[in-house]
């Protein structure tokens, strides 16, 4: 980032480790920009909204971005390499068909057809990382056209038929609330955090991680500094394509009802939602703790909205103008930061 | 130390986020139960018309019917929908106005089970929910607004060809899918009609444009082609009817051969114009959501259970009775010629 002038009055000479102190680089990034809007819509929602400040709103709220929050997960990581995935929710779609035909139609059990769906997640996963990583083709490319193969794919297994045929138990889990009635915690909170805090430690904390910032900032220069490009590539987009797959089992079992044209459209939600949460497209910047707080956010201004009496046209226009300031911002306050140097300068 | 410290960072980040969570829901879980404010008071009665999506002009239509219906009994009424048909969508729909207590629902399902367990915890929350042009499970409704019965659209299809052919000589049927379930059940019934009441009409083929426009456009040109003698086509899918039209009205068949069958204004208005079509039948949505609207109004009023037998008044339709599985039958399908044709517009 901004490289500090050493203060040239002692020698040997020493350097401060930072420009800024500790406070100013974490307080003010892009991340807590997002957190800071999320609490002051939250809260402004809380007090102004009618119906918004009850544990319904909440539980709804989880409920409904369960699927975005679980798959910005690696989605994150995707787009951190300066890759992307734009095949997650025709996985979703796929899987979801396949966990229909499986248990409905050919009577397995629902464990193994699960198992069965999150394995066909992980193989288009792989497709795709095999496509990108070792054949070398672009991502945007690949996955377009795996977005099209595994909805087509889903549409086929089912074609316009839904299944709804599902034990209750299963169906009624990933909306039982965790700490019991009235309480806005909803089940599938739980895998959700589990998975939360292994991306954060495999993002943030390992040296996996550093190979995918290393990757999008310049994956040739971190080639020959050790990373295995093309294996970590890999198995981002098998992780992307298993995180997808369960995403689809959830989004089949709350809803009781397996069709092929499940969570159409989604894929655009998730990387907004990402690119919101301070990850930045060409890769080598963002984190997850934005990312979170990104998708929450968008999810906490449809509610609100919502009970408000809005309906959805005008609902993007206020999520659509909020992502373009959004990835505006970055570019904006780097110029205004050169202006101002210049200024010192002359 | 640089990465020791990002680590801090990133652990501070996660931190706070969730805490922030935790304390946001912590607060709101001890003012449950407040969810029920936005409802009636008094005689006001709040209707919320839920569509399958937006921007939809059949569905603009029969919400306009259900507005007027509202304002016509002193009701507020509101229209708030997703912008792509799909049952998630609806969901969080459903689930906003259950938080906000609306007095009535209105919807027209995107799949007959995914919506069923948001609209049974609205029925909990004290919300009468009815069902019009695509229904769910009986069960998660309080009545279904019926727009045609299969014999009553076999019945005006057949009415119409005898009238426009003079009751006598062949006639042929341009079909969708040769598997679509409605129509073949139509056409059995069109078959008793034809045997029964028509003696001298003979119905000399079926054949099968598959809803697809170049398809349904080149079987019209072969019927016309195998059998000369054709008097008249029956199409009971708005596709088929549509591309027929199109072929008569630029053949010499135009005007000798009639064409009638389940269409929608806005693709009919230039055949019925110019000619090449007399008469046409579907249901009038306008009236659909009207009617819609009074059973809601019924419902909420205690006037009505949804049960069998029960009976409501529709202001200007008239009176009408909840029939079996709690449906609610509109009438005879609705016939459009060159008189009433300018005043649709879906």
């Amino acid at each position: 980032m901004s490289t500090a002038t050493a203060p040239a009055e002692s020698t040997p000479r020493t350097y401060p480790s930072y420009a800024h102190a500790l406070w100013r680089r974490v307080l003010l990034t892009r991340e807590f920009a997002v957190i800071a809007l999320l609490l002051v819509v939250f809260f402004y929602s809380r007090g102004n909204v009618p119906n918004f400040d009850g544990p319904l709103t909440l539980y709804y709220l989880f409920l409904d971005i369960a699927p975005i929050l679980l798959i910005a997960l690696p989605m994150t990581l995707v787009i951190v390499t300066g890759e992307i995935d734009l095949s997650v929710a025709s996985v979703m779609g796929l899987s979801s068909a396949l966990l229909g035909t499986l248990h409905a139609d050919a009577g397995w059990s629902m464990p193994m057809a699960a198992l069965a769906a999150i394995l066909a997640g992980v193989l288009c996963g792989a497709v795709n990382g095999f496509l990108v990583a070792y054949v070398g083709l672009p991502s945007l490319a690949v996955t377009i056209g795996t977005l099209a193969l595994y909805r087509g794919l889903a549409e086929g297994l089912l074609g316009t038929k839904a299944i709804t045929d599902f034990p209750d138990k299963w169906r009624d889990w990933p909306s039982n609330r965790i700490f019991g009635d009235g309480t806005s915690y909803p089940m599938i909170l739980v895998p959700f955090l589990v998975l939360l805090v292994l991306f954060v430690w495999l993002l943030h904390f390992s040296t996996f991680g550093r190979g995918v910032y290393e990757i999008g900032l310049n994956d040739e220069a971190a080639h020959f500094t050790g990373v295995n490009v093309e294996r970590t590539k890999l198995l981002l987009f098998v992780m992307s394509g298993a995180v997808s797959a369960f995403a689809g089992l959830y989004f089949t079992l709350r809803y009781g009802s397996a069709r092929g044209d499940n969570a159409s459209g989604l894929e655009l939600q998730v990387i907004a939602a990402v690119l919101l949460g301070g990850v930045s497209i060409f890769g080598g910047r963002g984190a997850l703790h934005g990312v979170v707080a990104g998708v929450v956010l968008i999810g906490v201004i449809s509610s609100a909205m919502r009970l408000e009496g809005y309906t959805v046209n005008k609902i993007n226009i206020v999520i659509g103008t909020l992502l373009v300031l959004s990835v505006m911002a970055t570019p904006a306050i780097a110029w205004v930061q050169r202006v101002w140097a210049r200024r010192r300068l002359s | 130390m640089k990465i020791r410290n990002r680590r801090l960072s990133a652990l501070a980040a996660v931190t706070v986020v969730a805490s922030l969570a935790l304390t946001a829901c912590g607060s709101s879980d001890s003012d449950g139960g407040s969810s029920s404010s936005g409802g009636s008071d008094g005689g006001n009665v709040s209707v919320t018309f839920l569509p399958k999506n937006l921007g939809n002009p059949y569905f603009d239509t029969s919400d306009a019917g259900g507005k007027e219906a509202v304002e016509a009994f002193g009701g507020t009424y509101d229209e708030v929908g997703p912008d792509t048909a799909t049952p998630d969508a609806q969901v969080s729909y459903i689930n906003t106005a259950a938080q906000q207590g609306v007095n009535a629902l209105v919807v027209s399902a995107n799949d007959p089970e995914a919506i069923c367990d948001a609209l049974d915890e609205a029925r909990d929350a004290g919300t009468k929910v009815v069902t019009f042009d695509s229904d769910t499970n009986p069960e998660c409704r309080d009545l279904f607004i019926n727009q045609a019965t299969a014999d009553g659209i076999a019945k005006v299809e057949v009415d119409m060809i005898a009238e426009q052919i003079g009751d006598s000589g062949q006639i042929a049927i341009l079909s969708a899918a040769a598997n679509a379930t409605n129509q073949n059940a139509w056409i059995e019934l069109m078959k008793k009609d034809l045997a029964a009441d028509h003696p001298n009409i003979d119905l000399v083929d079926v054949v099968y444009g598959d809803d697809d426009d170049q398809t349904s456009f080149d079987k019209t040109a072969g019927l016309l082609e195998s059998h000369p003698d054709l008097k008249g086509i029956i199409s009971p899918t708005t596709v088929g009817i549509a591309a027929a039209a199109r072929y008569l009205s630029t053949s010499d068949a135009k005007g000798k051969v009639a064409l009638t069958g389940l269409g929608t204004p806005n693709q009919m208005r230039e055949y019925v114009k110019d000619g090449t079509v007399t008469e046409f039948a579907l249901w009038n949505p306008h009236d659909l959501g009207y009617l819609a609207a009074y059973a809601a109004q019924a419902l909420v009023n205690g006037d009505i259970t949804g049960a069998e037998g029960d009976s409501f008044t529709a202001g200007d339709l008239g009176d009408f009775t909840v029939g079996k599985d709690g449906t609610v039958l509109l009438g005879d399908p609705y016939r459009f010629n060159k008189d009433n044709i300018d005043d649709f517009d879906f």
